[in-house]
């Protein structure tokens, strides 16, 4: 029994010296933290996905509670009702949050144009496109090789028939897959806009037409018919100016009248969202 | 004078704590792919090293071995070397935030390190003196330091090797560690030769 309390008292005696200690200088030193960091990450989404600039949505509550002039409405997946809780945690002005989703301006799917090599090597778009401008026939089109769907936080993006196709509804409007396409075929809409121009090819219209058989020719046939000369056809490819768009009293005429089919009425006005963790 | 640079020396090259002793190899492999992060800790390394020594030293010659409680010793070093980078951690905090957050992570990292406790444990086995101890626990910490550096180095270079499939990863990680572990076999007999 000696031996015990001989070998057990002096390690408990060390323990507890250790314990005081830690505990006396854990409380002189305390760095205070700001309060307000736990609460409004709490608010955010946790998606991670770096929309609102900063790095995660730590980096964002932390920047929020330490730098007043940080704005609450940069965090897209959260929309609205997250920037009015952030509003509230901080006591600043609600300011509304514009959701975006991201567009896929191609759609070269296999019906409309087919490929000009047969491509065996890395399974990235940005490998494909140092090696042969691009694996299709259409050199501004969609590879369907998957970088963007790789990159998305959300499993958004799914590479069908030969293109990326993102579901509106789980797009959080990060913008990663805009920076992660080679051929910068992918932007951030205000997802109140309804037409999307799905063609990139700046080529003449012979050249467009034959590589894909869905590409924008530059007919300014949809710069004729809008009444409010929000379509003009730049470098043989129409572009719309969407502030112009809500004037627009004959909505959808651009695309049901479009000759190839490549101006398309969008199917992500306020979609609900859906988000992973 | 002699003895000093004998310890120094054989700590550093012949009994590396990582690529002879074989101690430390969790962070030697787990931090090793970046030549800042292994720097980073292997300075956190160097650093609680020496201070370890610094206070498992006078615990065993002054409390342990009069009270024959010498059994003791790797509970009692566990639980010091524990709370001695808890407590340091709490100061670099208060006091030096840049050094907090340049060691970052990596402090209560090696808290129970076995390259660490290793390290003052052998310094009694040896019957080393405090200041001998001391070298001793300097050496070491550079000797993890070379190795760090050098194999973040190769790993660096691994990076843009073709590599078999089936070697990928940690696979030829390994095979990678135990060829520069044996460079280091080179070494045995150098130094005690060096002043003969």
């Amino acid at each position: 029994m000696n031996e015990i309390l001989t070998a057990v008292i002096p390690v408990v005696i060390i323990g507890a010296i250790c314990a005081v200690v830690l505990a006396v200088a854990s409380k002189i030193m305390a760095v205070k933290e700001n309060e307000k960091i736990p609460e409004i990450r709490e608010c955010l989404p946790g998606a991670n996905c770096g929309a609102c600039g900063f790095a995660g949505c730590d980096g964002y509550a932390k920047a929020l509670a330490e730098n007043e002039v940080t704005a609450t409405n940069l965090c897209v997946p959260g929309g609205d009702s997250v920037s009015r809780k952030l509003s509230e945690i901080l006591g600043v002005e609600f300011e509304d949050v514009v959701e975006q989703v991201a567009v896929v301006h191609c759609s070269g799917d296999c019906t409309y144009t087919q490929d000009k090599v047969e491509y065996d090597g890395i399974e990235s778009c940005a490998a494909a496109k140092l090696i042969f401008g691009s694996k299709g026939e259409c050199p501004y089109g969609c590879m369907g090789l998957g970088d963007c769907a790789k990159v998305c936080p959300n499993d958004a993006i799914c590479i069908n028939n030969g293109i990326a196709h993102i579901d509106s509804r789980r797009c959080v409007g990060c913008g990663l897959c805009v920076k992660a396409c080679p051929n910068h075929l992918i932007s951030l809409m205000a997802d109140v806009e309804r037409v999307v121009v799905t063609c990139s090819n700046t080529d003449k219209g012979g050249i467009t037409r034959k590589a894909c058989k869905n590409g924008c020719i530059g007919c300014k046939k949809c710069e004729k018919v809008c009444s409010t000369g929000a379509i003009k056809v730049q470098d043989n490819l129409a572009v719309i100016d969407y502030s112009k768009c809500p004037e627009c009293e004959d909505f959808g005429i651009c695309a049901s009248e479009c000759t190839t089919g490549c101006i398309r009425i969008s199917n992500f006005t306020n979609a609900t969202k859906i988000i992973d963790n | 004078m002699t003895k000093f640079i004998i310890i120094m020396l054989s700590a550093v090259f012949i009994n590396n704590y990582v690529l002879s002793r074989f101690l430390g190899i969790c962070p030697f492999l787990g931090v090793s792919k970046k030549l800042n992060q292994a720097t980073g800790m292997s300075l956190a390394v160097i650093f609680v090293m020496l201070i370890a020594t610094a206070v498992t030293w006078p615990i065993q010659t002054y409390l342990l071995d009069p009270n024959n409680l010498g059994y003791l010793q790797t509970i009692v070093f566990i639980l010091v070397i524990a709370s001695l980078v808890q407590l340091v951690e709490i100061v670099l905090k208060k006091y030096i935030p840049s050094l907090h957050k340049s060691l970052g992570v990596y402090l209560p990292l090696i808290t129970t390190n076995c390259a660490v406790l290793g390290v003052t444990i052998l310094n009694i086995d040896e019957g080393y003196t405090f200041a001998e101890s001391m070298v001793n626990s300097l050496g070491s910490g550079l000797g993890f330091f070379l190795a760090m550096v050098m194999f973040s180095g190769v790993r660096s270079k691994l990076e843009g090797a073709d590599i078999p499939k089936a070697f990928q990863g940690l696979p030829i990680t390994l095979v990678a560690a135990s060829i520069t572990s044996l460079s280091f076999l080179g070494f045995s007999g150098v130094v005690e030769n060096l002043f003969a």
